[in-house]
């Protein structure tokens, strides 16, 4: 179990998860400053993220865009508060229009992760995010779900072809 | 799911509400017991008048529920609407919960 405990604010409107791995501090690190790492989990499954710029320090900026399954792409950035590597870093989170500009009216997410070393070879990561409007969260959100609500639908088409072929 | 239960200008609404320190408050005071509308202000370093208007803000998310009894209005917190804040976070907290998952997957190949 990666995930150690999940904390929810609703007054504050805030996240905070706490997850353990059995790797070391810097490997873990990696998973943020890589990008090539980073994009093989930023996205749902079926919503890949491709980060076309990461620019890994304080006051730098990424941008990226995600791919859903018809194809369409919903495109994020990120800006970076503070980076002190490999044990913190804080970045403003949006969404971005299709030129990759920011959309202004979208609200902003603030992320804190911070790293610690648990014990020789394991990583305490914990990300705490707060939100300052509902657009940003449900626009995540409706993604997400939309990955689920295709998944059943695949399961739905999957439970069809196999009745068609008894 | 999310879209089933709330429009998007319902979630605007709630978040918008939630927003406010002060009305973050009233909410607060209002799930364990009813107010009136002057025994709320009286918390606060501001008008009366300036209480009502989040009262009304938050009234019209459906986070709290008004009722004129005699020469008072009663202020209520509507558990519904604060469960549904709530859904909107259980459901972020699932994204994460894969992203964790995807993360120990790809730290798992380094073995």
């Amino acid at each position: 179990m990666a995930v150690i405990s999940s904390e929810k604010d609703i007054e504050a409107l805030s996240f905070t998860i706490v997850a353990e791995f059995d790797a070391a501090v810097d490997r873990v690190w990696q998973i943020w400053e890589d990008p090539r790492q980073l994009e093989r989990w930023w996205g749902p499954p079926t919503w890949p993220a491709t980060f076309d710029k990461h620019e890994f320090r304080e006051g730098g900026s990424s941008s990226y865009f995600m791919t859903g399954p018809e194809g369409e792409k919903s495109r994020g950035w990120w800006k970076f508060t503070a980076i002190d590597s490999p044990r913190r870093l804080e970045f403003n989170d949006g969404f971005a229009d299709e030129s990759g500009a920011p959309v202004g009216d979208m609200g902003e997410t603030h992320a804190v992760v911070t790293l610690e070393e648990v014990e020789a070879g394991r990583t305490r990561m914990t990300v705490a995010s707060s939100f300052e409007n509902a657009e940003q969260l449900q626009q995540m959100l409706e993604m997400g779900m939309e990955e689920g609500l295709k998944e059943a639908m695949g399961q739905i088409d999957g439970i069809l072809a196999e009745r068609a072929s008894v | 799911m999310v879209v089933d239960q709330l429009s998007e200008s319902e979630v605007d609404r709630l978040f918008h509400a939630l927003a406010d320190s002060t009305r973050r408050s009233i909410v607060v005071r209002a799930i364990s017991e009813e107010h009136s509308v002057s025994a709320l202000a009286a918390h606060y370093a501001m008008s009366f008048a300036a209480v009502q208007k989040h009262v009304a803000v938050l009234e019209q998310a459906s986070l709290v529920t008004k009722e004129k009894r005699g020469r008072e209005q009663m202020v209520r917190a509507n558990r519904e609407a604060v469960r549904r804040a709530r859904h909107l976070l259980d459901e972020y907290e699932k994204i994460w919960r894969q992203r964790v998952d995807r993360i120990a997957e790809i730290l798992a190949e380094d073995e």
